[in-house]
């Protein structure tokens, strides 16, 4: 593969016409992982809204270079709606054309095979509104391990996943990472983000891009978060601790 | 059974299974006041037709087109707000449908229109039916996994290369298609009833929704049957009588609900 798997060139996006993120200028080369950092509202699912298609940019432009593959917030999903672990880990096999027809064995097999490596073989037939929000968050990665995507796209994976889930979800993580896929994960971790090849820091705008030592300075930290953190210099390295009790809670961008 | 009977059962079945198949989707998008919108504000095209002496399906199409634009159009206007701008509309559409069938000149037909006349369906009426259930269900089974990504997870359904606004527009002619059918049967009134009760009916009481358009239709089939014969024995109107049955069902449905 030639040239990024992801890029970003004089991005702006929004609602109606009405600007959410600008100013958003990257270019990811396959096989890299970056963490999107940024408070809530700050344009983290919006910019992957359009890196998916599903919001045209205002202006600039967005190029992945294949279909990537998406996991949008849970709080996004119908929890009423009739389906099982089991059917949402074959909803990735659309990605691959004949919606029109039944899944076939091979999807089947790639679906209960992806359940399995994501530790959710035995609640297959669970229907999902009836998961826990771990389970609910790995059940919608068996369904972008199924479409096998070179790119995936997650938002806040992390966001309400007890620790047994956030364990597989990173041990998951570190697979992909070894099969050469180039993943974007956006998270509230700042400390987290250090273990990423790159990191952009978003807050209505691009604040900073680049290898976390680089990105993750004292300035790029206050001017994503603001007087969200509390810094705490030691050895010259820039530490975070974030003050909001409700990360799990808070509102998420429309 | 009369042959009269016949041929309305048959209507309400065919027709009404259709319905209660699309009904799923219906709910599983919130359409359920679009659809009632739609369904009362194509009475001036009934009206219009039953005036004109051509068939009542082509009014009912045509009532449901205009009725789906001034809607639209009421409904943008941001000073009036989408609520109170498609209630205006639709109560104005009925206004002008009452309106129409009783100036001095035209039949007194308006409650055949408002509540439906199973016992009364044509050949027409009766191959509508069957061409929509044919047709319809064809367009429901190719659409079920697009459909079923769509109502659980838009953003995902972008994401696996589906387009949901196609999909949404689709159903939409798919629940006008079967309102401008079943009217015929059960009236502009009475005709939401096909298509909500039965989901209502089966909701929590089946697995995936494969399992809930089939057992839409069934209860909705059931109910058609067993509508028309409540009519027949006790001498209720017809079109009522399903459309009771198929609210009783729904009833029942939610009581046994766990």
């Amino acid at each position: 593969m030639t040239g990024p798997a992801l890029e970003a060139e004089r991005l702006t996006v929004g609602y109606g016409g009405r600007p959410v993120l600008g100013g958003v200028s990257f270019a990811v080369d396959p096989g890299r992982t970056v963490c999107v950092l940024g408070p809530n509202g700050g344009g983290k699912t919006t910019l992957f809204r359009a890196l998916v298609g599903e919001l045209e940019p205002l202006e600039g432009s967005v190029r992945v270079t294949a279909r990537p593959a998406y996991v949008a917030q849970t709080e996004r999903t119908r929890l009423d709606f009739p389906v099982s672990a089991l059917d949402v880990a074959l909803m990735g096999a659309l990605a691959h054309g004949r919606w029109w027809l039944p899944p076939r064995r091979a999807d089947r097999a790639a679906a209960r095979a992806a359940l399995d490596r994501v530790g959710l073989a035995e609640a297959a037939g669970t229907p999902f509104g009836e998961l826990s929000g771990g389970q609910r968050q790995r059940a919608l990665l068996a369904r972008a391990l199924v479409q096998d995507s070179p790119v995936l796209l997650l938002d806040e994976p992390m966001a309400g996943v007890d620790p047994a889930s956030a364990q597989q979800i990173d041990a998951i993580f570190a697979e992909l990472r070894g099969e050469g896929r180039t993943l974007l994960v956006s998270s509230h971790d700042v400390e987290g983000a250090r273990g990423f090849d790159l990191v952009l820091c978003l807050n209505g705008r691009q604040v900073a891009f680049g290898p976390p030592h680089q990105a993750l300075d004292r300035a790029a930290i206050e001017a994503t978060y603001g007087r969200e953190l509390i810094m705490l210099d030691e050895t010259g390295a820039a530490r975070a601790v974030r003050m909001s009790h409700h990360e799990h809670h808070e509102h998420h961008e429309p | 059974m009369s042959g009269i009977e016949l041929r309305a059962t048959l209507e309400v079945v065919l027709a009404g299974g259709f319905c209660g198949a699309l009904g799923f989707w219906v709910l599983g998008e919130r359409l359920a006041y679009a659809g009632e919108s739609l369904s009362h504000g194509l009475l001036p095209g009934l009206v219009l037709a039953a005036l004109a002496g051509v068939p009542l399906l082509l009014g009912a199409a045509g009532g449901a087109l205009a009725a789906a634009a001034l809607i639209a159009l009421a409904a943008r206007d941001p000073r009036v707000g989408p609520d109170a701008g498609t209630a205006v509309a639709v109560t104005g559409l009925v206004g002008l449908g009452t309106l129409l069938a009783l100036a001095p000149e035209s039949p007194q037909r308006l409650a055949e229109l408002l509540f439906g006349d199973p016992l009364g369906v044509s050949d027409g009426d009766l191959i509508a039916a069957a061409v929509l259930l044919a047709a319809g269900g064809a367009v429901l089974a190719a659409l079920r996994r697009p459909l079923t990504v769509t109502a659980f997870d838009p953003a995902g359904a972008s994401a696996l290369g589906l387009k949901p606004g196609v999909v949404r527009l689709t159903l939409l002619a798919l629940m006008a298609a079967a309102i401008a059918v079943t009217v015929q049967g059960l009236g502009a009134l009475l005709v939401l009833a096909a298509l909500v009760a039965p989901p209502v009916a089966v909701r929590g009481h089946v697995r995936g929704p494969g399992a809930a358009m089939a057992a839409g239709a069934a209860v909705a089939a059931a109910a058609g049957v067993a509508g028309i014969q409540l009519s027949a024995q006790a001498g209720t109107a017809a079109g009522a009588s399903v459309a009771l049955v198929l609210c009783a069902a729904a009833a029942l449905g939610a009581a046994l609900r766990r």
